[in-house]
């Protein structure tokens, strides 16, 4: 079978990959660039653990093809600490416990760094909404809603 | 998997030229929301995917004299940022809202939403009830076909080989118009409706409406038109006896299925709740705009 050649930028970073047609994004990441933070939950959108932006857009890294990122910029959780300092909402999230087996965590850092570009002071609700399509089977999402508020607050500047 | 093959036409033409060539054989990629999970469920095994998102005609909004122009693989974000547009037509915001989280709302497009053909899709019945056409081009060129008659059951549309649905044509609306749409599910978001009902009216000077279409969805095969209910609310105000002859009209008019989501006699009660206060929003909305 003929691979398709691709090359995009991933976290700021040019890079290029074969892949066939039907591979997903979320099986480059994972199989071809040997970023494994994005995870699969469960394949069909629905849990938004294979959360990533592409170009600039939250989408699920599932449901697009490998071959569709040709030129675009993606963006995963890999990229979200700056060398060993971590985000405002990783720190946030490991202060306020908001995760246990971890899966989830990926998509939903990425999910809530893209909620509070949108909305810096979210309410609650928002963040609940906002992080709707982030499945969690572990929390109970209480401490998430905590961490991601807690983050937007230190973020305006009213840690 | 046997071969299959991804190809990323720039016109229409080449995309057409594709299609039908395939026989058959090839699939529409568009936000791939539904197109990926069947492929991966194994229920299709397309040799051809033609991703449609890099022709700017279907990737655009257009407003002019006659309405507007909706690319049928305008994503869902995209739609719902459209500031103008979601004041012109709240009620198909309404429906776009609903469909997915952000994350499928970034990829999912409307013209996928309707040639899926889900007889519970949330997009569909604003648009039957916005009167919007489909632009369709395809081998023997190009045709405009109202929405309703795109699905024709659940998972089947009345495209032929070739043929693709390039954008959705929303009229314009007259003054004092408003539209809305809602839905019933056990849960607020990331559902499945167990009814849809969508209402678009038009008020004259004193308030008595003088053009309605209602659309209802997930009680039938595919989503309907039911013009009995939309004379309910004609030359009236929308006063309760009004409302509730609609309810009754939306009810008569339903066919549902019993499914895990809910029973043929929850849905029919349930589908006249639905249409009644759809149509006090769209009502609502027609006032304000006085």
């Amino acid at each position: 079978m003929t691979k398709h050649h691709v090359s995009a930028t991933v976290n700021g970073d040019a890079v290029e990959f074969l892949c066939d047609s039907q591979e997903t994004l979320l099986e480059v990441l994972r199989d071809e660039l040997r970023l494994n933070g994005t995870k699969e939950g469960c394949g069909t959108g629905d849990c938004g653990a294979c959360s990533v932006m592409l170009d600039g857009r939250l989408v699920c890294s599932c449901l697009v093809l490998g071959v569709e990122a040709e030129g675009r910029s993606i963006e995963t959780i890999e990229g979200m600490a700056v060398g060993r300092e971590l985000h405002v909402l990783q720190r946030k999230f490991l202060e306020h416990a908001a995760l246990q087996c971890g899966i989830c965590t990926p998509g939903i850092l990425i999910a809530a760094r893209a909620l509070l570009e949108r909305k810096p002071d979210p309410t609650e609700a928002e963040v609940r909404c906002g992080l709707a399509g982030n499945l969690c089977r572990c929390t109970g999402y209480h401490k998430i809603v905590e961490a991601v508020l807690d983050a937007a607050r230190e973020m305006r500047g009213q840690g | 998997m046997s071969e299959m093959r991804y190809e990323a036409p720039k016109t229409l033409a080449a995309a057409v030229a594709l299609l039908s060539g395939a026989g058959g054989s090839a699939r529409i990629l568009a936000g791939g929301t539904d197109l990926l999970i069947q492929m991966r469920a194994g229920r299709i095994e397309p040799t051809l995917l033609v991703d449609i998102k890099g022709i700017a005609e279907v990737t655009s909004i257009v407003a002019d004299g006659d309405g507007y122009r909706l690319g049928a693989a305008v994503t869902l974000m995209q739609l719902t940022e459209h500031e103008a547009f979601a004041r012109e037509w709240p009620g198909l915001i309404d429906g776009v809202k609903f469909i997915g989280s952000i994350q499928v709302k970034g990829r999912a497009t409307l013209g996928g939403n309707l040639c899926n053909a889900s007889p519970a899709a949330d997009g569909v019945p604003a648009l039957i009830a916005a009167d919007a056409v489909a632009s369709i081009i395809g081998p023997a060129g190009r045709r405009q076909v109202p929405v309703a008659e795109i699905a024709t059951g659940p998972g089947r549309n009345s495209l032929a080989i070739g043929e693709i649905v390039t954008a959705l044509l929303l009229p314009r609306r007259p003054a004092r118009s408003g539209d809305a749409y809602l839905r019933f599910t056990p849960r607020t978001e990331m559902d499945i409706a167990v009814v849809g009902a969508a209402v678009n009216l038009a008020l004259d000077e004193q308030g008595f409406c003088r053009q309605a279409r209602v659309a209802l969805g997930a009680v039938a095969s595919r989503a309907l038109l039911v013009p009995e209910a939309a004379a309910a609310l004609i030359g009236t105000r929308g006063d309760a006896a009004a409302l509730a002859h609609l309810a009754d009209a939306a009810r008569a008019a339903s066919r549902p299925i019993d499914d895990k989501r809910g029973t043929r006699q929850f849905r029919l009660r349930i589908v006249g709740v639905m249409a009644q206060r759809a149509a006090e929003i769209a009502l609502d909305r027609a006032r304000r705009k006085a």
